[in-house]
């Protein structure tokens, strides 16, 4: 199928502006049935399985059954997300082996939202043409020493009129 | 048919894209952008939170230099690309990047992406040039940055639009065009520079799995070779359309072989147990100094991998449970190694739950503790990917500073990452011969070639303007295989069985038949020759023919009868550059049987071409490989 949506636990997300599922999908999938006011996969082959949907269904509605053409049935991995890390549970099709459990971090030190893109590092140059980008050549570590460009001579950044060490 | 509407756009920098690349050049131009007073506007066909490659999450950064950690100089990756390509990359674009990568990774921890430490606080890499991520959030992240610093500087960017045309005047490039993919709406978007970054391309040719699996290609689905049409469309001379990418992965679910290669130094074998890169080193000896340059070329590691499935002793293991054992044993007592034991598993999940969850959902199903048995893998069906071992794109001028004497004639008219095509830009795996950017790179590259379109826009300001009639006439095409439809759906009781037009897919199936069948596909083994490739070319121009025969129900259809059109392109281009290098450079990638060799001597050249659209002519032009680096091969 790959993603499928369970009958029962999608509400078409009729309480927010959009459906989560079909904003998400980087394939445009993902889509809704106005009439029965459920999502569905419109087209499973051309599925990743990228789990985009699963990871952001506010119902928890959406998992993935592995392709139909090499993966066999009776496995599951399901994933829960929250603003700081991702849990995992990956479901083996013997039952006899132990589920695994896994968290991993999904952001380090900056909420979601309070990413600020510029100013983390001095600008040397206001010259367009100049080589350098923005927040270089501060960004390139250079207070830990000049950038060390080996034995190519013609790499060096000094070489233009604003560039760094 | 129903009504649609058209936007018109105006801006000073147009992005067209809004994967890794574009939100580099978002992020950058954005900086510039805010002090002079200059609208950047970003394209996007799906949402830029998970759009592109990265859409899925990565679990490494497989480009970072470490400039100042005085172990690797740009020299020494440069070096490297240059070897793994056989020779032909283009060492100007390899090393802009590599200077300024650093860079670019330090902006990404700042922005809150888990980039894994050791005890001391320093990155933790996989192999010499990559560094683990807890990477789930990576595409996010950046997303997040690149909208935010568009909306600071006042930019605007689009989602749910797709691209389909270049707008050109006087060999200028002043625009794109396309639709929503959500109502009815055509887009026209008037810029003075135009820069793309749409991604490479997938399901040119036709994948293994034959079911629902088709959907599992390595590469995304998604990247349907928006960026090689837009610049062949808008007549930019392309390169290295020969040099697609066959990555070898666990098979069936293409889960990454990089942790287990390099980070816990695995071993994979053939079914007797034989290690395919000792027992056919020999081999070696055939392919120049490539050969023997360490590491091994990607492509010669496929080749000696399928020399031995040729020989019939597949299938090809990787080691796993050697490789774990061995880290565990390595541990100076029982309760360091089962600490060992169980930091590693959670490593080799975390890899693929990061990047590719169906591989261990593969693995679930399949009841593989890799600790306890071997798992295969294979060589994946070709992808077109300038941003890895690939480098199939755009030609582009190279940054001014690098240049030599020697290499400026040749690499350098005007503004870095400028294709031939005035005012139209390209990174990522939009624009070629500068392989190995991955991720990281091609943020960088997209950051470097739009503050370069900005530049561009500085000294030439406006260009001429889209005539009505252009808009008209694209704005028919882009809508025809709509009114197909619309016209021809009652005249048969099945709406998939019509004379009268394509729908996309089966278009798409026909497209892959070829390309598999004529232009070494999985089914050949990866092997085509001159006279293949001619057939090849024969049934693709029927294919070229009916393509104005594509059918669409739906505006998500309408997509995909344009995704096939972007890949069509993409085919021919490879076909005639695969046919145009007369000789065998990168087997495991592609073999021409009755070219079997390398010929350095003729071949050490870029095989490039150029599209007239006007025409629908091709024409094949040789250009000269320079290095920057003296001592290099020549």
């Amino acid at each position: 199928m790959p993603s499928y949506v369970i009958t029962s636990k999608c509400d078409g997300c009729k309480a927010l502006d959009r459906t989560a599922c079909q904003y998400i999908c980087p394939n445009d999938l993902m889509t809704l049935d106005r009439q029965k006011m459920k999502a569905y996969n419109r087209d499973p082959v051309m599925c990743w399985e990228c789990f985009n949907c699963v990871k952001m269904c506010p119902t928890q509605a959406i998992e993935v059954r592995g392709y139909s053409d090499f993966v066999p049935l009776g496995a599951s991995v399901s994933a829960l997300r929250s603003t700081e890390d991702i849990m995992w549970t990956v479901q083996f099709r013997n039952p006899e082996i132990k589920p695994k459990r896994f968290k991993f971090p999904i952001r380090r030190g900056v909420s979601e939202g309070q990413i600020q893109p510029h100013g983390h590092f001095p600008t040397g140059t206001d010259d367009l043409n100049s080589p350098l980008l923005m927040g270089e050549p501060s960004a390139l570590n250079t207070e830990q020493g000049p950038v060390k460009l080996g034995g190519l001579a013609e790499l060096a950044l000094s070489r233009s009129p604003n560039g760094g060490k | 048919m129903t009504e649609w509407k058209t936007v018109v756009v105006e801006t000073d920098l147009l992005i067209c894209g809004g994967g890794m690349a574009a939100c580099g050049a978002a992020v950058e131009t954005a900086h510039w952008a805010k002090q002079r007073g200059l609208k950047v506007t970003l394209v996007d066909k799906a949402a830029v939170d998970r759009s592109g490659a990265v859409a899925m999450g990565l679990s490494a950064i497989n480009l970072y230099v470490d400039l100042n950690g005085g172990k690797n100089t740009v020299r020494d990756y440069v070096d490297y690309v240059r070897n793994d390509l056989m020779g032909i990359t283009r060492e100007d674009l390899v090393a802009n990047i590599a200077r300024h990568v650093d860079s670019t990774v330090h902006m990404f921890e700042k922005w809150g992406l888990p980039i894994w430490k050791d005890e001391k606080g320093q990155y933790v890499h996989e192999g010499r040039w990559q560094v683990m991520i807890s990477g789930e959030s990576y595409k996010a992240i950046v997303a997040e940055a690149a909208k935010k610093a568009l909306a600071e500087a006042g930019g605007e960017y689009f989602e749910r639009v797709f691209l389909t045309h270049p707008l050109m005047v006087d060999g200028r490039c002043v625009g794109a065009m396309g639709f929503s993919v959500r109502e009815n709406t055509i887009y026209v978007f008037k810029a003075k520079a135009v820069l793309t970054a749409m991604g490479g391309a997938v399901h040119v040719f036709k994948p293994r799995s034959t079911g629902e699996g088709i959907g599992r290609s390595w590469y995304p689905p998604f990247n349907s070779a928006g960026s090689a049409a837009f610049t062949i469309t808008a007549g930019a001379e392309m390169t290295c359309q020969e040099v697609r990418f066959v990555p070898v992965r666990f098979k069936d679910a293409y889960g990454p072989v990089g942790a287990w290669f390099l980070l816990f130094k695995a071993i994979a074998t053939n079914a007797l147990g034989e290690d395919y890169m000792a027992t056919n080193d020999a081999e070696l000896d055939k392919w120049g100094p490539y050969g023997r340059a360490k590491p091994t070329p990607a492509n010669l590691r496929n080749w000696l991998m399928m020399m031995d499935i040729q020989k019939g002793k597949g299938p090809i293991y990787m080691q796993t449970g050697d490789a774990i054992n061995r880290i565990s044993k390595a541990m100076p007592d029982e309760k360091a190694a089962r600490k060992k034991l169980k930091e590693l598993e959670s490593e080799a999940w975390e890899d693929f739950l990061d990047m590719t969850i169906a591989q261990a959902l593969l693995w679930a199903a399949t009841n593989v503790e890799p600790e306890k048995k071997p798992s295969e893998i294979m060589a994946c069906e070709p992808y077109f990917i300038g941003s890895h071992s690939g480098a199939s794109g755009a030609w582009v001028s190279g940054p001014k500073d690098l240049q030599t004497p020697d290499t400026e004639s040749e690499y350098f008219w005007g503004y870095a990452n400028m294709t031939t095509v005035p005012g139209l830009f390209a990174a990522g795996d939009a624009s070629g011969a500068s392989s190995h950017k991955f991720s990281s790179g091609s943020f960088t590259e997209g950051r470097i070639a739009g503050k370069s379109a900005l530049a561009f826009i500085a000294d030439k300001g406006n260009g001429a303007t889209v005539s009505d009639a252009q808009i008209a006439a694209l704005t028919a095409e882009i809508l025809q295989p709509l009114e197909t439809f619309e016209k021809h759906r009652d005249d048969t009781t099945d709406p998939d069985i019509n004379p009268s037009y394509l729908r996309p897919k089966q278009f798409m199936s026909r497209l892959q038949k070829v390309m598999d069948e004529y232009a070494g596909g999985v089914s050949t083994q990866l092997a085509t020759s001159k006279a293949q490739l001619e057939k090849g070319l024969e049934l693709l121009a029927f294919l070229r023919e009916d393509a104005s025969k594509l059918g669409a129900e739906t505006l998500h259809e309408l997509m995909r009868c344009w995704e096939n059109r972007h890949r069509l392109l993409q085919a021919e281009a490879h076909m005639r550059s695969v046919l145009f290098r007369d000789e065998t450079r990168w087997p495991g990638y592609y073999v021409r049987t009755d070219k079997p060799a390398m010929d350095q001597a003729n071949w050490l050249a870029f095989c490039n071409s150029k599209y007239n659209r006007e025409t629908g002519q091709w024409t094949m032009v040789k250009r000269p490989v320079k290095y920057l680096t003296r001592d290099a091969e020549r």
